[in-house]
């Protein structure tokens, strides 16, 4: 593999219970970049990112990330992941989760007030989780993953149900963590956020459609949105 | 193995129980109150005091088994659990993490208990009161462990609450509380001899009645210890980090 690759995925077949979730699923995802997954619910990006975090059994392929395959010990500290319902405890405080998950991670205590920071939680921190809105509750999820120093960011979903102020807020967020160096494969069936990825999988019916980037993918269709781009893709392959 | 992760997870686990007061009073009241019940069912201080220290095996056992198989299987169902397993916590870290935190729960439940029992209801024992302490606060901690390994196997909620007939009720059935396990019949005596609660229950009362610590006292508690340890490294076994 190139050095410049965080995630290569080769031949990726995935089966839950009898159905084939991800059929032969091979894309690479570049070190320092932002790349969306898109495509409708159902389509496997979430057995993907399971795939790609290490917790998913798979049936055939290889995943490799940062240079191990995926699911290796050494990656526990190097991955953040943050699910598509929110991983946290709701009988805690916001700041007693980060405070735990810090712990579990090894992570200098000063993360918290970091990435309560990073989400824009400041007034939320000593609330119960069990009390915060669906989009506070996401971004509390979202702010564990951010916790300690991670290469690797697997997001699924992380926007959904967040005012647009607050989303333009954590793109900028995930810009300047790419800037930095790390990788971040962000998931999300709203096509009006393709246009902020870098690089852009459109998955459907467990197979990816297309592995490009937002420009190529629109001047390749001869569509002007990513919308359209989607549905002449499909068309394309339906009609092949 | 990490201890401060395991700490860590013990503190996090009392302090989800910091902010569920009402789930804390009834763990640490519930067997004292029906203790107390029992006492005045029976209207005897002698019949208390034989029944008595069975129950305070029994009653702190269910109820740990009851309140971890339901908590952990509140892990396991959100996507805590996931999460944690993409992190670096070992599966024995979380689940030694669970059993103290219980663990120190089971004892203070037990100390009140055995407190209410000797001083209110009459309960008069032959032995040591703290031994008396140990082996009900390692029962407990018995049902803790089943609790979590049996877990593993619920998918949701309706499931877990069914397995406390199925994993406790035989056990109490058959630990010597309503027959002498002397005089069941073969089949069932051999099936009371596999049952952990019975090693509990025969070393409660062997506490009651005289003070002499016998190996067979010893042996029981080891019994009693070895089935909990056992049944943690198998709730650490049903831990997968992957799952389909």
């Amino acid at each position: 593999m190139t050095s410049s690759a965080a995630v290569e995925v080769t031949g990726l077949r995935v089966r839950r219970g009898k159905r084939l979730v991800l059929r032969d699923v091979s894309c690479t995802i570049p070190q320092g970049s932002v790349t969306g997954l898109l495509g409708p619910s159902g389509c496997g990006k979430t057995t993907l990112m399971r795939s790609i975090v290490g917790v998913q059994i798979v049936e055939s392929g290889s995943v490799s990330v940062l240079g191990s395959p995926a699911g290796s010990a050494g990656l526990r500290r190097r991955i953040g992941y943050a699910t598509q319902n929110p991983a946290v405890y709701a009988d805690l405080t916001v700041e007693e989760n980060l405070r735990y998950f810090c712990s579990v991670l090894r992570a200098p205590r000063s993360d918290v007030s970091r990435v309560i920071d990073e989400v824009g939680l400041g007034t939320n921190a000593s609330q119960l989780v069990s009390s915060l809105s669906g989009g506070e509750l996401s971004r509390t999820s979202l702010a564990v993953a951010l916790l300690g120093t991670p290469e690797l960011l697997v997001l699924d979903e992380p926007t959904v149900g967040l005012d647009p102020l607050l989303r333009d807020e954590l793109w900028t967020l995930f810009r300047t963590l790419a800037a930095r160096g790390v990788t971040l494969v962000v998931s999300s069936h709203v096509m009006d956020e393709a246009a902020r990825c870098e690089r852009l999988l459109l998955m459907r019916d467990g197979a990816l459609l297309a592995d490009d980037t937002p420009g190529s993918l629109l001047s390749e269709t001869g569509t002007d949105d990513l919308e359209q781009a989607f549905l002449h893709l499909v068309r394309a392959k339906e009609a092949a | 193995m990490n201890t401060s992760i395991l700490l860590a997870t013990t503190a996090r686990i009392l302090n989800q129980f910091r902010h569920d007061r009402r789930t804390v009073a009834l763990m640490i009241l519930m067997p004292s109150l029906l203790l107390i019940l029992l006492r005045f069912v029976f209207n005897s201080e002698q019949a208390f005091s034989r029944a008595a220290p069975a129950l305070l095996a029994v009653f702190p056992f269910a109820i740990m088994f009851i309140v971890t198989s339901i908590t952990t299987l509140r892990e396991r169902t959100t996507a805590t659990l996931e999460r944690l397993m993409t992190m670096p916590i070992a599966k024995l870290d979380l689940l030694f993490g669970y059993a103290l935190a219980f663990g120190l729960v089971a004892v203070v439940q037990v100390l009140v208990a055995v407190g209410i029992s000797l001083t209110w209801l009459g309960l008069s024992i032959g032995g040591s009161v703290w031994l008396l302490v140990i082996i009900a606060g390692l029962d407990a901690l018995l049902g803790t462990a089943l609790g979590l390994f049996a877990s593993a196997f619920a998918r949701t909620e309706f499931q877990a609450v069914q397995f406390m007939p199925l994993f406790v009720m035989p056990q109490v059935l058959l630990c010597g509380l309503f027959s002498p396990r002397t005089q069941m019949t073969p089949v069932l005596e051999w099936l009371s001899n596999v049952m952990p609660l019975s090693y509990a229950v025969d070393a409660l009362t062997a506490v009651t009645t005289s003070s002499d610590i016998t190996g067979e006292l010893v042996q029981d508690l080891a019994i009693v210890a070895a089935c909990g340890l056992l049944a943690l490294v198998l709730g650490a076994v049903t831990l997968r980090r992957r799952t389909p």
